[in-house]
């Protein structure tokens, strides 16, 4: 018996429409269809439904990488609309909708990432001396933020342990720091922040070579907007999303674990971990349940390690994760 | 000049008051808001438009009606201040409406975190020992609980059957607004990760009111001082 199986590698990946974007086209036909006024009513649709598949974006090719996926029925994708109109960055403001309003004044053209510290090869590095773009991966994330709620988002990348390597970090260097970028110029609202700037996050060199942990360059089909993190970003999806770092300008190897900024900000509330635990409440609130939004209600349970705990429970075996929170 | 604004201020205040239409004008402007949220709870729920709030409609809802029931817990304490300031009695006759209204938000502000964070939409699935976790550990809850604790029984004895039933201690008790307020906004400050810009305003028109307050208390001695040495 003959048995083809179709690889992706026989389908140039351009070709291949993800279901998300292929769904929301749908979605759209339905509404410019729905639309009372017919035919203007789609064109000036049209113009939205572009802006929703954002304009001004560059298309990013790459590979669907299903290892890292998630099962759509009980973790359906959120929009695009809700991924970007919804975001933290307290550079931009501290209201949700407020980085989407403002972060398109961060200019992430031209970008350099300075890397430092216990590593053979430092020095400034453009994005594509650190990305192979030609490597770019698609993966479908759960975005946990400590705040209890949570999200599904399809984030393009690399491993960051790919990114890494190309710079070679000492045997010396158990923990990497990375910064994110502080210009007061581009970001009129910086002094409402509230947490000293420049943002700071780390990860103890397991977790940042761990093949889940993501250097982020796009998100659905598209170039990073800024108000995720453009241009570049690390995505950590076993830990809360604070611990994601976005806009990064520099990386530091280091032998002593860095203090990142919520953890200076208040050490009560937020530590260097910060591992997604429905049985460590946050002092305000619990953590046992999330709000997958857009949902209303908060009835959903919290996975042990956002539901990754397969892959990662291994790397604190014998910590006390209620006393490294 | 300042005397002029002064009298122009009182003058608008008096036109407002004696208006025909000032209790029920004034009542429609408190109900207007809860028209909104029951609108966009419709858009949410019923309308199919999931992100006409945003991508957290719960959040929105929970912080408008908080804020709602805040700012009407002012303005019902601006009242007075203002009548004594400038001389407009006839305010005082939507003072306890005022005040009537801004439980009625937070009762839909408790009502939305029940339902939405606590799963009360039905006895199997209310999470009772959450709330009561919530109740003892989570200060911000507290305060919040104190606040509406103080409201509820503000407005139930605000009747006028109350008002004759404990007489004096009636003006006693209804200071409890104040007790509330200040709880209502420190339950604002503990909710917010490191932004406090908003919570501080509040904190400066508090502060403002007890000001006021202080500055009648002394106004109010020395006037009975000057009456008992004049008779």
């Amino acid at each position: 018996m003959l048995i083809k199986i179709k690889t992706l590698a026989d389908i140039p990946s351009s070709e291949i429409t993800p279901e998300h974007v292929y769904r929301s086209r749908r979605d759209f036909m339905k509404v410019a269809a729905a639309g009372t006024v017919g035919a203007v009513t789609a064109a000036i649709l049209g113009d939205t439904a572009c802006a929703q598949a954002p304009t001004g974006l560059a298309a990013l090719s790459a590979k669907p990488n299903a290892s890292f996926g998630v099962d759509e029925k009980t973790d359906p994708l959120n929009t695009y609309e809700q991924i970007t109109t919804y975001n933290n960055y307290y550079e931009f403001g501290t209201r949700k909708p407020q980085p989407a309003q403002n972060a398109h004044t961060l200019k992430v053209k031209p970008w350099t990432v300075k890397v430092d510290g216990l590593v053979e090869k430092p020095g400034d590095y453009g994005i594509e001396d650190l990305v192979n773009f030609n490597q770019l991966e698609e993966r479908v994330y759960r975005h946990r933020c400590v705040e209890a709620w949570s999200m599904v988002m399809p984030f393009i990348g690399v491993p960051l342990s790919s990114v890494l390597s190309k710079v070679g970090p000492r045997a010396s260097a158990k923990f990497v720091e990375f910064t994110t970028v502080y210009r007061p110029a581009e970001m009129p609202l910086w002094p409402y922040a509230g947490i000293e700037l420049p943002y700071l996050e780390g990860l103890r060199m397991d977790e940042a070579m761990h093949p889940l942990t993501l250097m982020v360059v796009g998100l659905y089909g598209k170039v990073l907007p800024n108000q995720n993190g453009a241009p570049l970003r690390v995505h950590v999806p076993w830990k809360y999303g604070f611990k994601s770092g976005k806009s990064i300008v520099r990386i530091r190897f280091t032998d002593k674990e860095p203090l990142n900024t919520w953890q200076a900000t208040r050490a009560d509330e937020y530590g260097f971990y910060a591992n997604v635990n429905p049985n460590v409440s946050h002092p305000r609130w619990s953590q046992a349940r999330e709000q997958r939004l857009p949902s209303l209600l908060k009835n959903r349970p919290t996975l042990m390690f956002n539901g990754y705990a397969d892959q990662v429970a291994s790397l604190y075996a014998g910590m006390d994760l209620a006393k490294f929170y | 000049m300042i005397r002029r604004a002064w009298a122009g201020v009182s003058a608008v205040l008096a036109g407002l008051a004696n208006w025909r239409f000032f209790k029920p004008a004034v009542f429609i402007a408190c109900a207007v808001p809860l028209l909104v949220v029951a609108y966009e709870l419709c858009q949410v729920l019923l309308w199919n438009q999931p992100d006409a709030l945003g991508a957290d409609p719960a959040k929105a809802l929970l912080h408008e009606t908080g804020r709602d029931a805040l700012a009407l817990l002012f303005i019902t304490l601006t009242i007075t201040p203002l009548r004594r300031l400038f001389r407009v009695n006839r305010l005082q006759i939507v003072r306890r409406m005022l005040g009537v209204w801004s439980f009625t938000y937070a009762v839909v502000h408790v009502s939305m975190y029940l339902v939405f964070d606590q799963l009360c939409y039905s006895w199997e699935t209310c999470q009772i020992g959450d709330i009561g976790k919530d109740l003892v550990k989570r200060p911000f809850i507290i305060a919040g609980m104190v606040a509406f604790t103080g409201l509820t029984l503000l407005a139930i004895t605000s009747t006028g059957g109350w008002v004759r039933r404990l007489k004096k201690n009636w003006q006693r008790l209804h200071r409890l607004a104040y007790v509330a307020a200040v709880a209502a906004i420190v339950h604002f400050v503990w909710i917010q990760k490191s932004d406090f810009s908003e919570p501080l305003k509040w904190s400066y028109w508090l502060a403002v009111l007890f000001g006021l307050r202080i500055y009648f208390t002394i106004q109010k001695r020395t006037a009975t001082r000057r009456t008992a040495v004049s008779s």
